[in-house]
């Protein structure tokens, strides 16, 4: 008996050995410890051995079932990890430089300066106003103190149309509308496309955007002015702005500015983007002229303010790096398609 | 136009101040300034020295060999000029000088040693003239830096011309040297002329004004006994540093006083020309204006005549006939004033635009004529002193402009600025700039100098301006208004365009184009699009962009005919305006609408089709919680598909269209390709009120869903099943949707039908009650039969 005891630990330390995965070791269990496995087996011949060595056969064969037990639970549990680590090492690493293949649309470049500075007025109080393209000559000229001769008409190429009418060649067109609309105080601008007449290159456009604004009150100042512009434009540019004022002249203000910012470019110092003087010329603005203020039904003497256009098309060219104008309205979507998000 | 800050210094003293800020300060207070120039400033000891000796190069025809005295020493040098001869005096570089940048060593030329060079204007910088070196005066002693000689070293700065189109009294030095006084607070000196009052008994210059209207003022004088015939070598170099090239004394002297006081002048030879008429012509004409060409004169232009024949176009060039020779002795001076928008429309139509004509478009000052005449007489008289007077200084002045005053009070400048300027300030700048200026109390009165006073300065608002550019706007304290706030409440046409572009971008992905606003016929011709008839542009300057659009599409559709190479599938889309035609005033009817084109050649025409139908009805759904609904129409742009031309509607308000393309315009995009189109009216749909969200409260007890499988017949919709069973599916009746369709030989769609109650938990009879009883058999009235 005790020969047959140490013949079957043998037996299962033999094929313990060579168990490699969950199924073999199941085949073991069910080999040894099994109804029909070696131990029952020997618990029937138990039932024939003397009945003096019954009691220590029984406790022989007890401690053998034991130790295989035990053996057991610890190679399910080595291979149970083995089998873990298998899974884990067998996984995929994925190559996360793949590229995407989520499709995206995308927003025209003006769009989106356009709802930037927009954002900014309106923070501040300004109404948005939407105006037409097409306009008269009242609105677009006379009303605005360039009247017929002037040579301000000439600077600007404009579209005639053959029913009168003409497309307008800057946002200021707006200007006696509004004003007549809402009265003063008022703060409004008023973004749109105008037009010109001219022959298109790298830098011009027949076509292109800008947005006008204008802010009266009683009592409003050149020096508000000048706070109001560098404020907004270091909004537009997220940094603090160097705005500077020179004289400049357009019939419809007075007294009339260029504003320059200091060069995005160089920050100033000078490079070829500012020709060297370290400024950007942007933006026109001054005092409206008394005659627009009349023009648009608001007592001069009562009210003062101001206006300002912003070239939102130049706008987008500095922010955007983008070098060549017709690129806006080229519908090319090599280009105009990388305008992802907002 | 360039600005030399030698001649500025003629008339404001200057000196000790850093002349660079000075011109930037130009720029912040007056005009922009876009270059400045430092002339002279690479040139180095070059001195006036003595050729002792020419002796011809050995190996050479053109070079020569000099022995040259530099005051200092002798010394060898090879000269390839060819006005070389013995005794001259020169301009000479000596070893280790420089010559506008050009360093000057030892060299050896041709085998000779050379130790410095002699110099031609050019070379100097000072002129265009290179035929041989320059020459010096004898009285010029040896050694003499030719820099203490002659005003080789110079501040010049060219001012952007546009920015001076408000000024004209800044078209001169004089007006230049008024503003560098103001800004300095120097005193601005007079110019220095002559007294014409002793000629006054001489017979005058017979000068007839007949266009009166056109013609303000003309002054004239005649001079005898010229003699000199070239100018000085300073004012030759003031003319090349301003951009002149100099011709004879009298041609330089008439641009010298047109840079100087900003009056074009014009001197006749008086062989040719002794008195003038001025006027314009019935009939059209031909005439040799003096750069050689000939010109159509027309009756809108101002001509001067003498004994009728014309001699010059008034204002902007002189005739060949007329124009002063090398030879000519005696000169009838003119000096007038004309009307700036005659001028100005002449010299367009001509397409002639000079020195002069640019000055009197800005409309300057009448009233220096007869001081031009008097200072151009000095300058004559300093350089020719044997020139002799033969008429007295002749002038009519036949058109005044209104003297302007002004009064303004402390207040206003306060109002205006928002900062503190004191009333000396305001004094002084205003006197400086030749405003004078009575102050009482807080009262200003003004009265406006005369060239300001043509356009430039006419209303209160242009006094702040010559304050508040002279104080500086460097120098302005800052701060924000204290206007109340309001609320700003975004208008609905711009929320309903931004939450259009959001949907289209973010959620089906399309791109944002920009198009222009009028049809391209060459482009649309090749895409068989018709241009069909609209408002026209009268003066495109390109002759396949002259009708105006009345739809988004086609210019959409150009887009994607040049974007084939962008991939497989693709939508665009703009919100831009399109012209409808007139309204009944006969202004444009002009409509802001979205076009979309969607492109495939991934997915049949049949799918892009609904995809585009469905992002309509779902964008307008969002946007006006209402339903879109969706009918078929007759084709009325030939480029559309006849039969699946699709109009849409919102509770009966016409929004616009959804179409497929006509294969004559398809194929010539693109063969393989599936492409669909939409256009919307912005303007009608902001018109369209918005709905309230309809929130039903989700039953707590389960519901009943009966599926249909019903076979379908061409000449029933979708729309047709759907209001029959909605009229005819009692209360409960929840939901319907189609869960699949079968096209085959048997063509069915499936519909489920989902019945729920508030309040209570539906029996499977009742419902079936209501399927089979009611719903189908309603159905079936109309041919519509179940799938067995």
């Amino acid at each position: 008996m005790e020969k047959k005891i140490a013949k079957i630990m043998e037996d299962f330390s033999e094929a313990a050995r060579s168990a490699s995965d969950s199924t073999s070791v199941e085949k073991l269990r069910v080999a040894f410890l099994g109804k029909k496995g070696e131990v029952a087996e020997l618990m029937k011949d138990l039932k024939s051995a003397p009945s003096e060595q019954k009691k220590e056969f029984g406790q022989k064969i007890n401690q053998l079932k034991k130790e295989v037990e035990s053996r057991l639970a610890d190679l399910t549990a080595a291979i149970e990890q083995k089998e873990l680590q298998a899974l884990i090492d067998s996984a995929e690493c994925y190559d996360v430089t793949m590229p995407s293949a989520v499709e995206t649309g995308s927003y025209h470049p003006i769009t989106l300066i356009q709802r930037e500075v927009e954002d900014i007025f309106a923070a501040m109080g300004f109404t948005i106003e939407d105006y037409d393209e097409i306009v008269d000559d009242y609105h677009c000229f006379e009303a605005l103190n360039i009247p017929k001769h002037h040579p301000a008409r000439d600077m600007q190429d404009t579209y005639y149309l053959d029913n009168g009418q003409l497309l307008k060649t800057h946002t200021s067109a707006a200007q006696n509308a509004i004003m007549r609309k809402y009265g003063a105080p008022l703060r409004a601008i008023f973004p749109g496309r105008c037009f010109r007449n001219e022959a298109i290159d790298a830098c011009h456009e027949n076509t292109f955007f800008q947005m006008e604004g204008i802010m009266i009150d009683k009592d409003i100042s050149i020096s508000n002015l000048i706070y109001f512009m560098k404020t907004m434009l270091s909004e537009v540019f997220q940094r603090d702005v160097q705005v500077r004022l020179r004289p400049g002249f357009f019939p419809f203000v007075e007294p009339g500015f260029e504003l320059d910012i200091s060069c995005q470019v160089c920050g100033g110092v000078g490079c070829p983007s500012c020709k060297n003087s370290g400024w950007l010329e942007l933006c026109p603005c001054g005092m409206i002229h008394p005659n627009v203020l009349t023009a648009g039904g608001i007592d001069p003497e009562e009210y003062t303010g101001f206006a300002f256009g912003l070239g939102l098309t130049r706008l987008a060219m500095m922010k955007y790096g983008v070098k060549d104008i017709r690129t806006f309205n080229s519908g090319n979507l090599k280009a105009l398609s990388q305008f992802e998000s907002l | 136009m360039l600005v030399s800050m030698n001649w500025i210094r003629d008339f404001v003293d200057l000196d000790g101040l850093d002349i660079d800020a000075l011109i930037h300060r130009f720029t912040l207070s007056t005009a922009e300034v876009e270059e400045i120039y430092h002339y002279g400033e690479n040139t180095h000891n070059v001195v006036v020295a003595q050729i002792l000796s020419v002796e011809n190069h050995p190996n050479s025809k053109k070079l020569h060999l000099l022995k040259v005295d530099t005051g200092e020493q002798v010394v060898d040098c090879v000269c390839g000029a060819p006005n070389v001869r013995e005794g001259m005096k020169v301009a000479f570089a000596k070893e280790g000088g420089c010559v506008n940048g050009i360093a000057i060593t030892k060299a050896t030329v041709a085998g000779f040693d050379s130790y410095g060079m002699c110099c031609s204007e050019h070379e100097l910088g000072i002129s265009a003239d290179h035929s041989g070196i320059m020459e010096i005066t004898d009285d010029i002693p040896l050694g003499t830096d030719l820099k203490s000689v002659y005003d080789i070293e110079d501040t010049v700065f060219e001012v952007d011309n546009k920015s001076l189109t408000n000024r004209p009294d800044l078209w001169g030095h004089y007006g230049i040297a008024r503003e560098f006084a103001a800004l300095t607070g120097q005193p601005l000196k007079p110019i220095e002329k002559t007294d014409t009052s002793v000629y006054a008994d001489l017979p005058p210059v017979d000068i007839d004004i007949q266009d009166t209207e056109h013609c303000y003022r003309y002054s004239g004088m005649k001079v005898d006994n010229v003699t000199q015939h070239v100018s000085p070598v300073n004012m030759r170099i003031r003319l090349f540093y301003c951009g002149s090239r100099a011709i004879n004394l009298l041609a330089d002297l008439t641009n010298y006083l047109m840079m100087e006081l900003g009056q074009p002048m014009h001197a006749f030879d008086r062989r040719k020309v002794d008195c003038v008429e001025i006027k314009r012509f019935d009939a059209p004409f031909r005439f040799k204006t003096l750069d050689g060409n000939e010109r159509d004169i027309d009756e809108n232009t101002l001509m001067i005549c003498s004994k009728g024949e014309p001699v010059a176009i008034g204002g902007i060039m002189g005739g060949l006939d007329s124009e002063i020779e090398d030879d000519t002795t005696s000169l009838l001076l003119e000096s007038a004033n004309f009307d700036g928008v005659c001028i100005r429309k002449s010299s367009q139509r001509l397409g002639l635009r000079t020195d002069a004509s640019m000055r009197y478009e800005k409309m300057i000052d009448p009233e220096i004529t007869s001081t031009a005449i008097q200072r151009f007489l000095k300058l004559l008289m300093d350089i020719d002193p044997g020139v002799q007077v033969v008429s007295s200084l002749s002038d009519q002045y036949v058109h005044h402009y209104d003297t302007v005053e002004l009064t303004f009070d402390k207040a206003y400048v306060d109002r205006y600025t928002g900062i503190e300027i004191s009333d000396e300030r305001i004094i002084d700048t205003l006197t400086a700039l030749g405003f004078d200026v009575k102050h009482d109390g807080t009262t200003f009165d003004v009265k406006v100098p005369s060239w300001r006073a043509t356009k430039d300065v006419t209303i209160k608002a242009d006094i702040i301006e010559e304050i508040t550019r002279i104080y500086g706007y460097d120098n302005f304290k800052i701060t924000t208004t204290l206007s109340p706030l309001r609320p700003v409440r975004k208008s609905l046409n711009k929320t309903d365009e931004y939450y259009a572009k959001d949907l289209l971008v973010e959620k089906f992905k399309l791109h944002e184009i920009h198009s222009y606003i009028w049809a391209d016929s060459k482009k649309f011709g090749e895409l068989n699009i018709d241009v069909e008839d609209n408002v026209k542009l009268l003066n495109s300057i390109n002759p396949d962009h002259v009708v105006l659009r009345n739809c988004m599409v086609p210019t959409l559709l150009t887009a994607v005919n040049e974007n084939k190479s962008f991939g497989t599938e693709y939508g665009i889309f703009e919100i831009a305006r399109v012209i409808d035609g007139l309204r009944e005033d006969g202004t444009c009817n002009e409509r802001k609408k979205l076009g979309i084109v969607l492109f495939s050649r991934d997915c049949e025409e049949k799918k892009l089709f609904f995809r585009l139908r469905d992002m309509i009805s779902l964008m307008i759904g969002n946007l006006r919680h209402k339903t879109v609904t969706f009918t078929h129409v007759e084709s009325f742009h030939n480029w559309q598909h006849p039969v699946n031309t699709v109009e849409m509607a919102v509770e009966g308000v016409k929004l616009g269209f959804l179409s497929t393309l006509h294969p004559l315009t398809a194929i010539k995009i693109d063969k393989k390709a599936a492409i669909v189109c939409a256009e919307i009216d912005m303007d009608t749909f902001m018109t369209v009120p918005k709905d309230e969200l309809d929130f039903v409260e989700p039953s707590k007890f389960p519901g009943i869903d009966i599926d249909l499988t019903i076979l379908r017949d061409p000449d029933v919709t979708y729309r047709d099943i759907e209001s029959i069973i909605e009229a005819n599916g009692g209360e409960f009746l929840r939901t319907l949707t189609v869960t699949d369709v079968y096209d085959g030989i048997i063509s069915s769609i499936t519909l489920r039908l989902g019945f729920s109650s508030p309040d209570r938990t539906l029996s499977m009879t009742e419902i079936q009650d209501v399927v089979f009883g009611r719903i189908v058999p309603e159905l079936e009235k109309e041919n519509i039969l179940l799938k067995k």
